[in-house]
């Protein structure tokens, strides 16, 4: 199938289902880790992560397709996408921080950790791996945020239970666990395959 | 963690085991988990990634009294991109196949938090010789760690090793692991089995 014809619907959903950025492509796994230990942190990463990924990639769309390629600098590309994520998050973080405290204090405190996620940057990589128009770039975006956000805070939630009531192996305790849950969570993804298929 | 005396060799050696960036600190492990299915993925990988830290490293290293405290994460970011980019285009010339399977994950070294947590946390401030060598030993404690798995994952999964078939072919492949679910298991044994050979040492 031409990926020129998918509808971005699909695509969106493809990227929440099959293709999760972080179950499949394995993207943002440091802080998926690091902050997966308590589920309102979590919600909050997911939510910027969210946020970030769905402006990030159209932008980073249109840097690669209307100033790269018609430059033929496509080998700045990683250079380009970095700056352009870096600046989006500086710029959104004053914002916030201007307009409502609430949304700050929720989502500010997560805005720098987003930089050097690389769900964020894999996705704008992925975008021109895949050849997305500019619609589906928005889909992509906002379906890779969403597959993040509903992959940590299932471990959050998970692991959030399972300090109270189960004892771990001393040795798997922390991280050795979190990646096996999430190893499961993967597999349970897994039993969406099939259902779309992008690349 | 204490970055103050350990200078030369010390800061290589200890990278490696003591305080290996992927079982210690657990990071980096995005592209730990995505490239290991193939052997020869992996060790393009681990090679890229050892000569970009090292790299950066050593010009963050030589910079870092003049980079301004405020600025410091987008210009080490902006190091590392620019190595990155290299690597990206010695692997396009060189080895095409390579770097179109390895796809998003060469480029996803810059943000591979191993070399941001160690321009960060050794190399704005240290000298630029002891901040190679520390580069230089996180890259290879990142190797030691993804080329047992790729070990591991490929034969079982595909039968073969470094894309030569090893092993014959009416074995019955693991399919399950060259997929994903099976990277996050062996990375979580891995670390598990080193944990506990360190805590029984501790405890003897």
């Amino acid at each position: 199938m031409d990926i020129q014809n998918v509808h971005p619907f699909i695509i969106f959903f493809a990227a929440i289902t099959t293709n999760n950025i972080l179950l499949t492509n394995f993207l943002g796994m440091c802080s998926f880790l690091a902050v997966s230990k308590d589920l309102k942190s979590s919600l909050g990463l997911g939510a910027a992560v969210i946020f970030v990924s769905t402006f990030t990639a159209p932008i980073n769309w249109l840097v690669y397709h209307k100033l790269l390629v018609p430059y033929e600098l496509e080998y700045l590309q990683y250079i380009a996408f970095i700056v352009v994520i870096a600046a989006f998050v500086q710029i959104i973080e004053m914002v916030i921080e201007r307009v409502s405290t609430l949304l700050y204090l929720t989502l500010g405190i997560f805005l720098p950790l987003i930089t050097v996620n690389c769900a964020i940057l894999g996705c704008a990589l992925f975008l021109v791996i895949r050849q997305y128009s500019f619609t589906q770039s928005i889909a992509y975006g906002l379906g890779a945020g969403t597959g993040w956000a509903l992959a940590i805070a299932a471990l959050a939630g998970i692991r959030a239970r399972m300090e109270k009531k189960s004892k771990v192996i001393p040795e798997l305790e922390g991280a050795g666990i979190a990646l096996v849950i999430t190893g499961i969570i993967a597999m349970a993804f897994i039993g969406f395959s099939g259902i779309v298929r992008i690349n | 963690m204490n970055n103050g005396p350990v200078k030369g060799f010390a800061a290589l050696k200890r990278m490696l085991w003591e305080e290996n960036p992927v079982i210690g600190q657990i990071l980096g492990i995005c592209s730990a988990l995505a490239v290991t299915n193939l052997v020869k993925n992996t060790l393009v990988m681990c090679l890229g990634l050892i000569f970009t830290l090292a790299m950066s490293c050593f010009t963050v290293s030589l910079m870092r009294n003049v980079i301004p405290r405020r600025v410091r994460m987008i210009i080490q970011v902006l190091i590392i991109a620019a190595y990155v980019i290299f690597i990206k285009i010695v692997l396009d010339a060189f080895l095409p196949e390579i770097s179109n399977e390895l796809g998003p994950y060469v480029g996803l070294i810059i943000t591979n938090c191993i070399v941001m947590g160690r321009t960060e946390g050794y190399a704005m401030a240290n000298k630029p010789v002891d901040s190679i060598l520390d580069g230089i030993g996180a890259g290879i404690g990142y190797s030691l760690v993804l080329l047992p798995i790729a070990m591991i994952r490929e034969p079982l999964g595909l039968g073969s090793f470094f894309g030569i078939q090893v092993i014959p072919a009416d074995w019955t492949k693991w399919n399950m692991m060259v997929i994903a679910p099976s990277g996050f298991f062996a990375l979580a044994t891995y670390i598990w089995i080193v944990r506990a050979f360190k805590s029984g040492g501790e405890k003897r």
